[in-house]
């Protein structure tokens, strides 16, 4: 806590779902929201990584795209290193803003397939760094080293890589302003097993020698298990438990993270026959009342129809449940 | 081949010719699925998977023709039929489950009207029979309320319930065979969990054997008794399960295994997962010899020249040099 990087509070975001304004007076509709993210909180240490796991619709590309500020939160807070992005100057949110990066899920669409590697790398140390000439050129070499390219690739098009390659074209210009923070929204679910060790190690390692900071946004928990430090799961926008990872893998404390856990197929579960959970993940237009997960819940209580579960802090864990830290 | 045997791939040879040369995705596969028995078929992405299913069931998409080899499903030799025997291969004797259910489905059509269509094709019922027959299937795959399922269209389920009824679908022929295609790829990890207990529960249930296609490890571990490990369109690896999948003995298994997160190699800050260098090689450009030396820790000279044939080592058997030095 003493060192905290990223710090969210309460963090929400809407988003207008609602038919045309005359289909809804036609068919006498009301106006529709989704809650994509709920008052979500948590911070990040200094050179950790932070994993945000959950299921579609569970909210995690939303919290990366407020982080990264390419959405606008509806409500909440965040902080970097003591600046508020959601409140801050026009000019200290420019200088906050290349100390954060992000690499994306897909590397087939996120690289101009009509620019050149070096251009592609080059943009973020032309847009924030006062650099040029030789010194970029220098970088731009560096940069290619560092994530295992070769400086003569500098001068190929994104459609002469393969997809392992593509990403680590795509960690090259996210690290190219010389960032403190990194927002990695999947960016391992389109590779190959093999590839992905690379890429997974890889990060590792920058992190390791740059001493990086990671919010790791993943559906594979995994892949979780193998980067975080600090793992929060995600519901249906809620936060509804998180702790470190050692401590989240040997006792999930919420039904659904242990649920999440057991699901997930195990390369030593040799004819493992388990009791999948029922049910799917409910409309998020029309979530459930009380506590979101409770029609799925193995556990639920009468009162989690209703009552909206408070988070309870237990040493570095916290969860949001009606079982757990009543008393 | 033994009584048991169901399905029989034996040196299935698939090729394309393009304008830049023949491709060969598919080369000199050999495996056998018996009855009830569900063998995985596993491999990264260009490693000939799913042309080896579309193979099996006769639906190449041309130019693309299988130019040897035989695929022999119950003593008969279902790789020469033309298209009018292999409509009474497909749905009857074998049925498939790809990876997403919205295409799947014809999203024009009631999902009772689907089902019933289907079992009427196949089983010589009427049309009252076949209905009913549609409803017990959709209730044996899970549909809550199926009754009142029986007239909703596609569109009006979740994803899990999709894929529910196109297991459903693949199951009311009655086959003895059944490919799944990544048939959880699109579903969430809870949902996936669900369908693949269901498949399995099934098909042991039914005796129905099941050639499963998939690129997760931790998928074949659970669900399959046998896994074929295709590299580069070639049988790299095949055997029991937890026999390949805990003493791998070709370099690629052992690399793929090592790769994949595992409570062994993940927790502790100093674990590291093992990776394999490059990447898996085109098909217009392949490696002589064996197409794996490339990227291959243990790689030897005679790897660069000769292509290893399939030598049992251990408990399983695998396309290797190194097994071909152990024999020899």
């Amino acid at each position: 806590m003493n060192d905290s990087l990223i710090s969210v509070q309460s963090l929400s975001r809407v988003f207008d779902v609602s038919k045309p304004w005359l289909n809804r007076v036609l068919s006498g509709q009301k106006r529709q929201t989704l809650k994509a993210v709920d008052s979500v909180d948590f911070t990040i240490e200094r050179g950790t990584t932070y994993a945000l796991v959950g299921e579609s619709g569970s909210g995690k590309s939303t919290i990366a795209k407020m982080l990264v500020g390419l959405l606008k939160p509806t409500s909440g807070r965040v902080h970097i290193d003591g600046v508020d992005l959601t409140n801050a100057s026009a000019a200290d949110i420019a200088s906050t803003r290349k100390r954060i990066q992000m690499i994306f899920q897909d590397p087939y669409a996120s690289l101009n397939p009509r620019w050149r590697v070096r251009d592609i790398v080059g943009e973020p140390i032309d847009a924030f760094l006062n650099v040029s000439g030789a010194e970029r050129t220098r970088k731009i070499d560096e940069l290619l080293e560092k994530v295992g390219l070769s400086s003569k690739d500098g001068a190929k098009f994104p459609h002469e890589f393969s997809g392992g390659q593509r990403q680590r074209i795509g960690i090259a210009r996210a690290l190219a302003s010389d960032p403190e923070f990194i927002v990695c929204d999947e960016p391992t679910s389109a590779l190959d097993v093999s590839v992905q060790a690379q890429v997974l190690n890889l990060m590792r390692d920058l992190q390791r020698d740059l001493g990086l900071t990671y919010l790791f946004i993943t559906h594979d928990l995994a892949v979780v298990r193998y980067m975080a430090d600090h793992v929060g799961v995600l519901y249906l926008g809620r936060l509804i438990e998180s702790a470190p990872r050692q401590e989240l893998f040997d006792s999930p404390a919420h039904p659904y993270t242990q649920m999440l856990i057991n699901a997930a197929p195990r390369v030593d579960g040799f004819g493992r026959m388990h009791e999948a959970a029922d049910g799917e993940i409910p409309d998020p237009i029309s979530p459930p009342s009380g506590c979101h997960f409770h029609p799925r819940c193995p556990q639920r209580l009468d009162a989690c129809r209703i009552e909206v579960p408070v988070v309870q802090h237990t040493g570095r864990r916290a969860v949001s449940c009606l079982l757990h830290g009543q008393s | 081949m033994t009584e048991h045997t169901l399905l029989e791939v034996k040196d299935l040879k698939v090729q394309i010719p393009t304008r830049r040369g023949v491709l060969t995705p598919v080369n000199e596969v050999s495996f056998t699925i018996g009855r009830g028995e569900i063998v995985g078929v596993v491999g990264e992405s260009g490693a000939g998977k799913s042309i080896t299913g579309s193979a099996i069931i006769g639906l190449l998409d041309r130019p693309a023709r299988i130019s040897s080899g035989s695929v022999t499903l119950q003593g008969e030799v279902i790789s020469g039929l033309n298209e009018e025997q292999l409509r009474r291969v497909r749905g009857k004797r074998i049925g498939t489950v790809f990876q997403d259910p919205l295409t799947s489905l014809d999203p024009l059509m009631s999902i009772g009207d689907q089902l019933s269509e289907t079992a009427m094709a196949h089983l010589a019922i009427s049309r009252e029979a076949a209905r009913e027959k549609a409803l017990q299937a959709l209730i044996d795959v899970g549909i809550p309320a199926a009754e009142s399922r029986l007239d909703a269209y596609p569109h009006e389920f979740s994803g899990g319930m999709r894929q529910r009824v196109v297991i459903a679908l693949a199951l009311i022929g009655e086959p003895d065979l059944i490919i799944a295609d990544e048939p959880t790829t699109a579903l969430d990890v809870s949902v996936q969990a669900q369908v693949l207990m269901l498949l399995k529960r099934l098909c042991r249930e039914r005796n129905t054997g099941v050639m499963l296609i998939t690129h997760d490890m931790g998928v074949i571990a659970e669900t399959t008794d046998r896994v074929v490990v295709l590299y580069a369109g070639r049988v790299a690896e095949i055997g029991n399960t937890e026999q390949v999948l805990t003493s791998a003995k070709h370099p690629y298994t052992r690399g793929l295994v090592g790769a994949t997160p595992n409570p062994a190699n993940m927790d502790g800050d100093n674990a590291r997962l093992n990776q394999i260098p490059g990447s898996m090689p085109g098909l217009l450009a392949l490696p002589t010899g064996c197409p794996f030396h490339p990227r291959c820790s243990e790689v030897m000279p005679v790897c660069k020249t000769e292509q290893p044939a399939l030598t049992p080592l251990g408990d399983t058997t695998i396309a290797c040099h190194l097994a071909t030095e152990a024999s020899a």
